[in-house]
């Protein structure tokens, strides 16, 4: 088991670059910005997955089958639906 | 082996999801953006798909091929849907936090070894975290969208706040009691009920939330779903959780202090301060009267300008006028004059929203301005369009102490040598606040949907009327 010092360590860090980075994103672009934090913090998708796909009772699996399909729905539309707005930013 | 994979996986795609943040910076290098951050998660994927405890494959391939079945068209709404969209994929984020956490809490009620005080703390709080964003944010979509159902006006009623407070503050004390004693005899039944008092809150807290108030509403939500992503990774002991959830939580925050900042408002504020019934009709001394304008007399008016400076709002939205603007947008570069866009950061229903509108209408992103950029540069403008924004431009922010508005930064349209607001009816409007600069000496008003009369204005353009 990971150490929860060093989990709590990495958020806090993660947090600070998250800031930093965030922070210089275009203003033009926060819509687009939203959706895609949106497919990435759909990154639930990992636990998810343990839930549905490992040796569980059948209750426990169904919790997790939705929230796969509930984090899956996020992924594929945060990402389309980002591309598709970025592709419509032009200079001229 | 597989172990090793994982860890690697969780450290490229963390790697991955920060460059893809980064390349957000600049329109020009935004789509490496969506590569990036497919590339990660489908890394991510793979890598807890391959190791050994997944065995059920069949039902992972059939929630996933649903996913795809409901996420693609949901990537085709109309740019203008863009908000509900949003409002409603933070719902789903939080209700796969929150079933997650619930699923765990079963599984280990048969192993109780796995419950430290860490745990538990992290499982509650992306338990409660997940499901007052599942449903807050369902009532957000469902305001924005304009469900029959979900009053669309903000509600309220004496006591709320307490009420509110009074129904988190028994979920909180319910889920420390679940910390103390995860094991109890009475812990199965109250952690349903922890849960209840979640998604009660949740619909208790956007209740009384209007639809000014909307944009910071959803970066907050936004950043609810990213830590309810971070508990989760606390509660499974994994990093790539924890690092992809706090960029997540770290954009809602800025997004939210930013869209506060643009209203001059506090995060308590907005979530308790029930913005939309407070507002009522200023009454300012002697009553004046709109003055009202011709087609042909507003074409009159741009087509003598040199530099006309744009003010979208919500209206531009509702009344799908982006593509008319368009038109009216090249009639006017085509005789020299100079256009220009001015947006402010809470126009419309979500942080840049009429950015994305006016890119959809091949707008060139250059000619898109902020706020503190072009005021300098309101003097010198002669003719101001104001389409469908009213809060953004009223001057009554600067002075009017007891106004609602009051503090909050505004484009100074009142400051150009002509002003063409475009207005959907006479009435003083969905938030009741008079708006002087329609009765200013230099006001001219369109009154009707935002597309028609846009359009009227390019017929007058293109209809040969001038040359």
């Amino acid at each position: 088991m990971t150490d929860y010092w060093s989990m709590l360590f990495v958020f806090v860090l993660a947090t600070f670059i998250g800031l930093g980075v965030i922070r210089r994103v275009s203003r033009l672009l926060y819509t687009p910005l939203m959706s895609l934090t949106n497919a990435i913090s759909a990154i639930a998708v990992v636990g998810s997955l343990v839930v549905t796909g490992a040796d569980y009772p059948k209750a426990i699996r169904i919790l997790g089958a939705v929230a796969l399909f509930a984090s899956m729905t996020n992924i594929v539309s945060g990402f389309l639906i980002t591309d598709r707005m970025l592709k419509m930013f032009k200079k001229k | 082996m597989t172990h090793a994979i994982g860890q690697f996986a969780a450290i490229a795609a963390t790697a991955l999801f920060i460059l893809a943040l980064y390349w957000m910076n600049d329109p020009k290098t935004a789509r490496h953006a969506v590569v990036a951050g497919v590339s990660a998660m489908s890394i991510a994927i793979l890598a807890t798909w391959i190791q050994p405890e997944i065995v059920h494959h069949a039902w992972i391939l059939l929630a996933i091929a649903a996913g795809f079945l409901v996420g693609v068209p949901l990537s085709r709404v109309p740019l203008t849907a863009v908000p509900q969209r949003t409002a409603l994929s933070h719902a789903f984020g939080g209700l796969a936090a929150g079933l997650v956490g619930t699923a765990e809490y079963y599984l280990w009620l048969g192993e109780p070894e796995h419950f430290t005080t860490f745990r538990m703390g992290a499982l509650v709080v992306e338990v409660i975290l997940g499901f007052l964003t599942f449903t807050g944010s369902l009532m957000a979509a469902g305001k924005l969208q304009e469900v029959r159902w979900i009053p669309q006006r903000p509600v309220t009623y004496p006591g709320q706040n307490v009420v509110n407070l009074g129904v988190l503050g028994a979920a909180v004390v319910l889920g420390v009691l679940l910390v103390l004693r995860p094991t109890a005899a009475w812990a199965p039944t109250a952690f349903p009920v922890v849960i209840g008092l979640a998604l009660l809150f949740g619909v208790l807290l956007i209740i009384p939330i209007g639809g000014a108030d909307m944009p910071t509403v959803i970066s907050i939500l936004n950043s609810y779903a990213g830590l309810a992503a971070v508990a989760m990774g606390f509660v499974l002991d994994n990093m790539l959780l924890v690092t992809a959830g706090a960029l997540d939580g770290s954009s809602g925050l800025i997004l939210s202090i930013i869209m506060c900042r643009a209203m001059n408002r506090s995060f308590t504020n907005v979530l308790f301060g029930a913005f939309g019934t407070v507002k009522k009709a200023l009454v300012t001394g002697e009553q004046k009267e709109w003055k009202q304008e011709s087609s042909e007399g507003a074409a009159q008016l741009l087509e003598q300008a040199r530099l006309v400076v744009v003010i979208p709002g919500y209206g531009m939205a509702v009344a799908q006028a982006q593509h008319k603007v368009r038109e009216l947008y090249d009639q006017l570069t085509k005789r020299g004059i100079a256009v220009k866009f001015a947006i402010h950061p809470v126009a419309g229903r979500m942080p840049g929203h009429m950015n994305v509108l006016l890119a959809e209408a091949d707008i060139p992103y250059s000619a898109l301005v902020e706020m503190d950029d072009i005021n300098p540069e309101m003097p010198q403008c002669d003719v101001a369009v104001v389409i469908g924004a009213n809060d953004v431009v009223n001057p009554a922010a600067r002075y009017a102490k007891d106004s609602p508005i009051y503090g909050m930064p505004i484009i100074d349209a009142d400051k150009a040598r002509t002003v063409l607001a475009i207005k959907r009816s006479k009435n003083p409007g969905f938030a009741g606040i008079d708006n002087e600069l329609y009765v200013q000496d230099n006001t001219w008003m369109l009154f009707g949907d935002a597309k028609t009369v846009i359009g009227d204005l390019v017929k007058q353009f293109a209809g040969g009327g001038f040359h």
